[in-house]
């Protein structure tokens, strides 16, 4: 079996939060040992809502955060205190908000050409002709690219974003939401060009997305996120014809499908909201979990390992 | 009988720029009409003018303009402002910049009352109680004494819904309402605003860029694109048969959670929204359109194919379905 | 979100032509400029010659006053149209060097402040803090008092004291442009961070620099004509404003124009400068993500 493409065993991440001048700081856990592997050219979809800690998972995979705990491994490589030039190499971001993950000041050629001139030993003909042929595979025309990102639209700076990810030719692509901030018309273009892209150019994708919709039209597997943890990670068909997790049940049962005559679901959630400053004991979705039964509160559930992914939850042992 | 909320012909201008172009909706008692489009359509604006909280710069023309039978196109600024907020209630896509965060939200939802009825402080907070608890805010009493930034996101939107129904409104302009929101907590937003019309009778004219919360909320849908609406009828009929080759390149974008194919790009439609100078004439999504042709660059007519359904376009029924 | 899409800039520059204000500053900082510059061409005498047979003579249109000197002469004979001149020459070096001058301190500090946090970011606080609390007339005084006073002496000294409003805006924009995505795209870039910080950073920055970098120019040179008058700054003979303002004060209640004229020059050159500064401001907005 070949080596994956990305390997996560264990990452951990804590912030302090001070509490002002007398109390002890606050410690929050924002991710709390996750593990997966992605096979080459496989897309992982993770999804949750706010808190549950995928933007902080995404920003360690990325480098930009460093873990309290954990490895990353790309190509059996380890990602952590790896030089950042050769991480550049193997892994690139992009980002939701396509306003603000471009530099306003700098046009569109010289934005897309940053990784390479960083790289300090790729000639400036080299970097011309990488640019051109980065912009051309997004859509980009020659002219677009001595534009200024407010002279483009949201869709078509997601396309600089995309062609500035792709320059270096990296590995993994990590995707933040990268379609979130888009119209819906544009948001199909985008995640057309990037399914093609990665079947043309054989890149992995970790694509974290709040839409539950896109991601099972983008991923093969889907990891779902709530406080911290991996609470369900299945082979995406499964995952969305029978999700074993209650969490993963009232994600799906809350979509709205365009489809009239159904009314709005009622998923038993109750009111409480996730709070990643104060954990609950036990099984931390208990609190609002509709099938909430007598060990949820007192012991976190184990792991359980099914055919086609993992769940973890007292219900499924 | 008067609908409660009735837009003949409205037209916003800023500058050089026509953000919307002639549009007409009505909004029945005890309905929800959505107003749906992506950005720059000009469904915000709308809701704006129809208010009479333009930004400066902006200019309003309309033919009709009527509220409950009354006409409130040349109301000056001190009767809309009675009207805001009494029987005419708006809440917002970001609680945070709505709500003032110097204030408690006890203050702020009791300052609604005192300011358009006059009623006594300890009348007020009751009313805030009392509508707090309808909204499904636990421990009211509490949450009167706590700052916006004090509450969750979601929290603070039923805070918003509470302060839009102090005075009992007859009509709820919800401008992208939970769009914010997490997917869970805008399920229970929504599952809410649809209690409350039912219980107190409430028009709804709700503006939103999801075509999932149309179909699941609204009793009537409009498509605006470029300031026009382009479509519009029942929202039964506007997913059973859409007719405007926009409302169909919208409807085949959006992927559906369990009938998604993998291998198949989704639909999409290329190109961008353009901008319209005012004084345009014809269809401004012809450059985008499949089924454009040279009639598309005159003054299109208003058509009226079906029960309640028209749609602004001259492609004739059965083509390109 | 609007889909409007114009070239950037486009109605920012319709804006300030229709900004009188904007138009006065430029104005007059443009002549004030154009006039130190060319001052040896401009000024019909030289400014340091003295001819005591010919001391304080009124302006030109006053009784008493010759077309010889058309500002007239101050208490040594010197042309006071000269004088003036090369008194624009003092006010705008002393202006442009120390904004020079505490434009890099205080960005400097703010930036890394800003940019790195924690520890670092305490220290730029504190000596924020720190400077804050040193009065800057007190300092002059010193100086003047150990190292005499120059023309070089006041640079330093408004230089190495003028500079935290420009650490404190350089702080608190870096601070919100640090968390945007294109700095963690150049990151990600393999960019180091004094890369990151002079091509992401620095430019998106720059703007709110500048306005500050007008409204320190205003003070700094204030300062300056305060420091000369309480002759803590220039030492004479050289021609600044301020000095002129103090050398006039025996002759106020007769010969009032001596004071007069340079207190108008000094009040316009500021006022020009803040209007340039508004009109900034106004121009460059204040979004710092687009």
């Amino acid at each position: 079996m070949s080596t994956p493409a990305i390997e996560v065993w264990g990452l951990r991440r804590e912030f302090r939060a001070s509490q002002g001048l007398f109390a002890p700081p606050r410690r929050v856990v924002a991710v709390d040992d996750v593990s997966f592997s992605v096979p080459a050219g496989s897309v992982l979809g993770v999804v949750g809502e706010s808190g549950c800690g995928k933007t902080t998972l995404a920003r360690m995979i990325l480098g930009l955060l460093e873990p309290s705990g954990g490895e990353v491994l790309v190509d059996g490589k380890r990602l952590v205190g790896m030089d950042r030039l050769a991480r550049a190499r193997l892994i690139q971001p992009v980002f939701q908000d396509p306003f603000s993950s471009l530099n306003p000041r700098r046009r569109v050629r010289d934005i897309i050409a940053m990784p390479l001139v960083a790289q300090g030993n790729v000639t400036t003909s080299e970097i011309g002709r990488r640019v051109a042929e980065s912009l051309e595979r997004v859509g980009l025309s020659t002219e677009q690219g001595t534009r200024f990102p407010s002279q483009l639209s949201g869709g078509q700076r997601q396309r600089v974003a995309i062609a500035r990810a792709l320059v270096l030719r990296p590995r993994i692509v990590v995707c933040d939401e990268p379609t979130s901030a888009l119209d819906v018309s544009v948001q199909a273009q985008i995640l057309n060009l990037l399914a093609e892209l990665r079947r043309d150019l054989g890149l992995t994708y970790i694509f974290i997305s709040h839409n539950l919709a896109v991601v099972e039209h983008v991923a093969s597997e889907v990891a779902v996120m709530y406080l911290g943890r991996i609470v369900e990670k299945r082979e995406s068909e499964a995952l969305f014809r029978d999700p074993r997790h209650p969490y993963t049940r009232a994600l799906l049962g809350s979509v709205l499908t365009p489809e009239p005559g159904l009314g709005v679901p009622d998923v038993g959630l109750g009111d409480i909201m996730p709070d990643p400053a104060n954990i609950p004991p036990g099984c931390r979705f208990h609190p609002r979990c509709p099938a909430c039964f007598a060990p949820c509160a007192a012991t976190g559930p184990r792991i359980t390992s099914l055919e086609d992914g993992l769940v973890e939850c007292h219900l499924a042992g | 009988m008067s609908a409660l909320l009735e837009v003949d012909d409205l037209r916003v201008t800023f500058g050089s720029t026509a953000a919307v172009r002639g549009i007409a909706l009505k909004v029945e008692k005890g309905e929800t009409h959505c107003l749906v489009g992506e950005s720059g359509c000009g469904k915000s604006v709308t809701s704006l003018a129809v208010m009479g909280l333009l930004a400066k710069g902006g200019k309003r023309e309309v033919a009709r303009l009527s509220f409950a039978g009354d006409d409130i196109r040349d109301y000056d600024e001190k009767r809309m402002s009675h009207l805001r907020g009494d029987r005419m209630a708006m809440i917002f896509q970001e609680p945070m910049t709505s709500l003032n965060p110097a204030y408690t939200v006890g203050s702020q939802m009791t300052e609604v009352l005192r300011r358009h009825r006059g009623t006594p402080r300890t009348q007020a907070v009751d009313r805030a109680v009392q509508l707090l608890t309808r909204v499904g805010i636990t421990a009211p009493g509490l949450r009167l004494g706590q700052f916006p930034h004090q509450l969750s996101g979601g929290l603070r939107q039923r805070v918003m819904i509470a302060m839009a129904l102090m005075c009992d409104p007859e009509l709820l302009i919800a401008d992208e309402p939970t769009t914010a929101l997490d997917v869970t907590v805008q399920a229970q937003i929504l599952r809410l605003l649809a209690e409350l019309q039912k219980d107190l009778g409430l028009g709804i004219l709700l503006i939103t860029h999801d075509l999932g919360i149309v179909a699941r909320v609204a009793d009537r849908v409009s498509v605006m694109y470029a300031g026009e609406v382009v479509e519009s009828a029942p929202t039964a009929e506007l997913f059973r048969a859409p007719r405007h080759p926009y409302t169909r390149g919208l409807l085949s974008c959006v992927p559906v959670p369990g009938k998604v194919k993998r291998d198949e790009p989704l639909g999409s439609i290329p190109g961008v929204v353009p901008r319209i100078p005012p004084g345009f004439i014809g269809c401004a999504f012809k450059e985008r359109c499949s089924y454009a042709e040279a009639a598309c660059a005159s003054p299109l007519p208003r058509r009226y194919i079906g029960p309640a359904h028209e749609m602004l376009c001259i492609l004739p029924e059965g083509s390109g379905a | 979100m609007s889909t409007v899409l114009q070239p950037a800039g486009a109605s920012s520059r319709r804006r300030i032509w229709r900004n009188a204000g904007a138009l006065l500053g430029i104005s007059i900082v443009g002549f004030v400029t154009f006039v130190a510059i060319f001052a040896p061409w401009l000024a019909p005498y030289d400014p340091f010659t003295i001819d005591l047979g010919r001391r304080v003579i009124p302006p030109k249109w006053m009784e008493g006053g010759t077309p010889t000197n058309i500002l007239g002469t101050d208490q040594l004979g010197r042309d006071y149209l000269s004088r003036l001149i090369y008194g624009a020459r003092v006010s705008m070096i002393i202006g442009v060097a120390t904004i020079i001058t505490s434009g890099i301190i205080g960005t400097f500090l703010g930036v890394m402040g800003g940019f790195y946090g924690g520890r670092v970011d305490d220290a730029v606080v504190f000596a924020i803090t720190a400077r804050l609390s040193i009065p800057v007339v007190l300092v002059a005084l010193a100086v003047a008092g150990l190292l005499g006073t120059s023309f070089t002496l006041v640079i330093l000294v408004l230089g190495l004291l003028l500079w935290d409003r420009f650490a404190v805006v350089a702080r608190s924009t870096t601070m919100q442009i640090r968390n945007l995505d294109y700095v963690a795209a150049a990151r990600c870039a393999g960019c180091s961070p004094i890369i990151v910080l002079l091509k992401e950073v620095l430019p998106n920055i720059a703007t709110h620099l500048a306005v500050v970098a007008t409204l320190e120019m205003a003070l700094a040179i204030l300062l300056e004509a305060a420091l000369s008058f309480l002759g803590l700054g220039v030492p004479p003979p050289l021609p600044s404003w301020g000095l002129m303002i103090s050398e006039a004060k025996e002759y106020m209640f007769f010969s009032p124009w001596i004071i007069i004229i340079p207190g108008i020059a000094l009040f316009i050159l500021v006022l020009g400068v803040n209007l340039l500064g508004d009109a900034l401001r106004d121009m460059l907005g204040t979004d710092l993500s687009r």
